[in-house]
């Protein structure tokens, strides 16, 4: 493979930046390929638009950030409006059905989860927001293998907060599973 | 009899400051408080900023430093948190640390870190010429304030005090015995201690302001510093005009690269434990 | 890309991996103040330097930092900072007492957009004269750059041998994106990379002069508290560390600090080719956009155009000498830098007009993407 090229985006404090270090640690780390993640964002520590992207290959990674997007992840309709022109033709577009209603024009794969809802209402905190969607695209996306995605959550996530942050990418990939209808 | 040879580094004399300053009473009145200590030249070091008094580190054999403008007490910092065997001075005046450098010298004083630090206080900025300092006294003339100084100034003791030094004491160099013990007791100080020294100007300050001949600025000092102790017991008449001095303030409270040596152990026994 | 030592993979950012750099190099002070794009740097030190018998400390500005630095490299110690544009301009006054009075340290500076507090999260190229000419007075200065966590973290380590060796402040530039880029780095053994040491005083105290002129040019500074008694100071000094107002000595003095860098360009310099052997296209980049320049040079040999990179990872001393040979062979440079033209004028300098310099520049807070540097390519080829 090349380049292929996801975009997470949402708001500052969602773990945006969180999420794309664990997509691209277990690609590095568990599945033995190249990646890189960069990021984007501005003043704010909390609201605002911010962004992290995640290029996976398996050569080399010369320029880091994404130039023609295959996947774009959006929690909020600030970001999706925002970030959603690099996003090629036909490539995936997973938003957060609760909070983006006006989608971008195009020819794209739209997955619409409910991420924020499932976070608070299935696994029980807001806070993991980040991971059920790592679950989602993980599954969606299908570059990363899912189990080196659970090796990196555990290695990334805080000591005690294990089971939940599992919990949450379980229902992740749940979600998506039936979205695409595996 | 103390051989003051054995501290100064002779080669480098004559020295830089005018007849009549108090910057070299300051410095054998520092080598003595060495001497009494015991502490080594080899332990020593002297930092120092930028002004007439900030040469002083040329004179003295031990290890020196003569940093930039106001920056004393952050390279001082630095050696001492580095090394926190060696003995650190900073020998700076009332411009370089309450001006240029007033941040480091608050912060310094927070902090607490072991370091004396001796602030000749002479009111202006001497090497420059005589431009006004945030110690001018309201009215005095400088070079840079010909109709006389409209800015009230700072009280540099009061100032260390309220940043958080655990040692503020004031001399001047007319009252010589008592400025060895105040120095004495500073560097026997652990944590941040100043030393206000009040060291007449005659060439940039005294003559701009017509007080007379450097004999003259002695007796004023000798006239208008006063015991603390003595002063407080003054009427309120006879306390107009004079200024406080001796220990103003000494305090036990924790010093800063100890404090870190107490995480180092802490962050040990966690690993321990875990 | 760095050629891959062996060692342990980890996913690191670029201010981690100078961070780590700076330990796996012996560093063993760090005095900072918050700044963004750098604070990583701070904030990874200052959880490890406790525990391996380190020093960390946060000061109450730039300035202070930049002194509390020199003060303990003066007791032995491997000392850095970092800091980004604003905090780089502050520290200037005291990075020019470290040329001064040869006190080795390192400056890194995660370059942010200027001028003044400009673009704080975004990434530019906008120091690279400033850590040239940023201090008043003339000197040598060292300056080295890096494109990606690999190269932070060796680079990093090159910064402290330069600074032992050559007894002078070295400063390290990345920019926001190779400062927060997250991506594979080997962790070398220990031993793997070559680590440099002070060299101590081969002569009793009592026959020291700390700065005697020595084969090398290179002054040997004893640590505080070691025995060996003398003076450091900013001002103009003879071989002794005393000031001196001597017209000779002064002259003696200056020249000293321009040719003891300049007498070793030829070690210090470095600069890496990529496909430029039988270019027509010479691209000149460093930091992130040589990443950038890197694919565009790949993409043009696909689309026929025989282009190369030119990539500096010591941006001072430059390579004046390496650019005019590469001038004599190519039709034209493209130098493309995130600021508007800063070292172009260096290529320029150095072409000797053998070469036409055009140039890819942007200040917009985005980077030069590799589209921007072919088009200009295919421009000019």
């Amino acid at each position: 493979m090349d380049r292929y090229e996801m975009r997470l985006s949402g708001s500052g404090g969602q773990g945006l930046i969180l999420a794309g270090k664990i997509m691209a640690e277990a690609a590095v780390i568990y599945d033995g390929r190249n990646a890189v993640q960069t990021q984007s964002y501005g003043p704010e520590a909390r609201g605002g638009a911010s962004k992290a992207e995640v290029v996976i290959s398996d050569g080399d990674i010369d320029y880091p950030k994404a130039l023609s997007l295959d996947l774009l992840l959006a929690l909020t309709q600030v970001s999706c409006t925002k970030y959603s022109a690099d996003l090629k033709e036909g490539g995936i577009l997973i938003v957060d059905s609760g909070l983006v209603k006006d989608l971008p024009p195009g020819n794209f794969q739209v997955y619409r989860a409910p991420i924020t809802e499932i976070a608070v209402k299935k696994v029980g905190k807001a806070v993991v927001t980040n991971i059920v969607a790592v679950g989602i695209l993980t599954k969606i996306a299908g570059v990363v293998s899912e189990d080196a995605v659970r090796k990196a959550i555990l290695a990334r996530v805080p000591k005690g907060t294990e089971e939940l942050n599992m919990k949450a990418y379980e229902e992740g990939l749940k979600a998506a599973a039936e979205l695409i209808g595996t | 009899m103390i051989d003051y040879y054995e501290y100064i580094r002779a080669q480098n004399f004559p020295h830089i400051w005018c007849a009549g300053c108090g910057d070299g009473i300051v410095l054998k009145s520092f080598i003595r408080s060495l001497k009494k200590l015991g502490i080594a030249k080899d332990d020593a070091v002297m930092v120092s900023g930028i002004g007439c008094s900030s040469r002083t580190p040329g004179y003295i054999d031990i290890n020196t430093l003569h940093t930039t403008h106001g920056r004393a007490l952050a390279f001082a910092t630095g050696v001492k948190f580095a090394n926190p065997r060696l003995k650190v001075i900073v020998v700076t005046g009332d411009g370089d640390a309450t001006a240029i450098g007033g941040n480091h010298y608050i912060h310094a004083a927070r902090r607490n870190i072991d370091i004396t630090c001796l602030l000749y206080n002479n009111y202006i900025y001497g090497m420059t010429g005589g431009q006004v300092s945030p110690t001018t006294p309201r009215g005095m003339n400088a070079s840079t304030a010909p109709f006389g100084n409209i800015e009230p100034a700072f009280n540099i003791s009061g100032l260390a005090q309220a940043a958080g030094a655990s040692f503020v004491a004031r001399g001047d160099v007319y009252h010589v015995q008592q400025l060895d013990k105040l120095i004495a007791a500073a560097l026997g100080k652990t944590g941040f201690s100043l030393v206000e020294i009040l060291s007449p100007c005659p060439t940039a300050y005294g003559r701009r302001n017509k007080m007379g001949t450097p004999v003259d600025l002695m007796n004023w000092l000798k006239d208008n510093v006063v015991a603390k102790d003595k002063l407080d017991k003054m009427t309120e008449e006879e306390q107009r005009g004079k200024v406080p001095s001796g220990v103003l303030w000494d305090v036990e409270k924790p010093e800063f690269c100890g404090e870190y040596a107490k995480l180092v152990e802490r962050l040990k026994t966690d690993k321990k434990k875990a | 890309m760095s050629t891959t030592p062996k060692g342990k993979v980890i996913m690191i950012a670029g201010n981690e991996a100078c961070a780590e750099g700076a330990l796996y190099a012996g560093c063993r002070f760090f005095a900072g103040y918050p700044i963004t794009p750098s604070s990583e740097i701070a904030e990874h030190l200052c959880r490890k330097l406790p525990r391996l018998g380190g020093k960390f400390i946060q000061m109450e500005d730039e300035i202070g930092a930049m002194g509390a630095v020199i003060g303990a490299s003066l007791t032995g110690m491997k000392a850095l900072t970092a800091t980004s544009g604003p905090g780089f301009s502050l520290k200037q006054e005291n990075i020019g007492h470290a040329v001064m009075a040869e006190v080795p340290c390192v400056v890194v500076d995660v370059q942010r957009g200027g001028p003044s507090t400009g673009t704080p999260t975004l990434p530019a190229q906008m120091d690279v004269q400033q850590a040239r000419w940023g201090s008043h007075g003339d000197h040598g200065v060292i300056c080295l750059s890096a494109a990606t966590a690999q190269e932070t973290f060796e680079q990093t380590i090159r910064a402290f041998n330069l600074a032992e060796t050559y007894m002078t402040p070295v400063l390290l530039l990345i920019d926001e994106i190779v400062g927060h880029t997250t991506e594979k780095m080997v962790i070398p053994e220990p031993g793997a990379i070559e680590v440099v040491n002070r060299a101590k005083p081969a002569v009793p105290p009592a026959k020291y002069v700390p700065y005697a002129p020595t084969e090398s040019g290179i002054p040997v500074l004893a640590d505080f508290g070691t025995g060996y008694r003398y003076n450091v100071t900013g001002l103009c000094h003879t071989e002794t560390g005393f000031p001196t107002n001597d017209p000779k000595r002064i002259e003696a003095n200056i020249l000293h600090l321009t040719d003891k860098i300049e007498r070793h360009r030829d070690e210090i310099m470095r600069w890496k080719a990529f496909r430029l052997d039988d270019a027509k296209i010479a691209v000149f980049a460093y930091g992130a956009v040589a990443r950038s320049a890197r694919r565009a040079v790949i993409e043009a040999r696909e689309a026929g155009i025989a282009a190369g990179l030119f990539e500096p990872t010591t941006l001072w001393p430059f390579p004046y000498e390496a650019i005019l040979e590469t001038a004599g062979r190519v039709k034209a440079f493209v130098a493309a830098e995130m600021n508007l033209g800063q070292m172009a004028r260096e290529v320029e300098l150095g072409a000797k007009c053998k070469a036409e310099v055009h140039r890819v520049n942007r200040v917009d807070g985005d980077p030069i993407t590799p589209k921007q540097i072919l088009e200009k390519i295919k421009e000019v080829a």
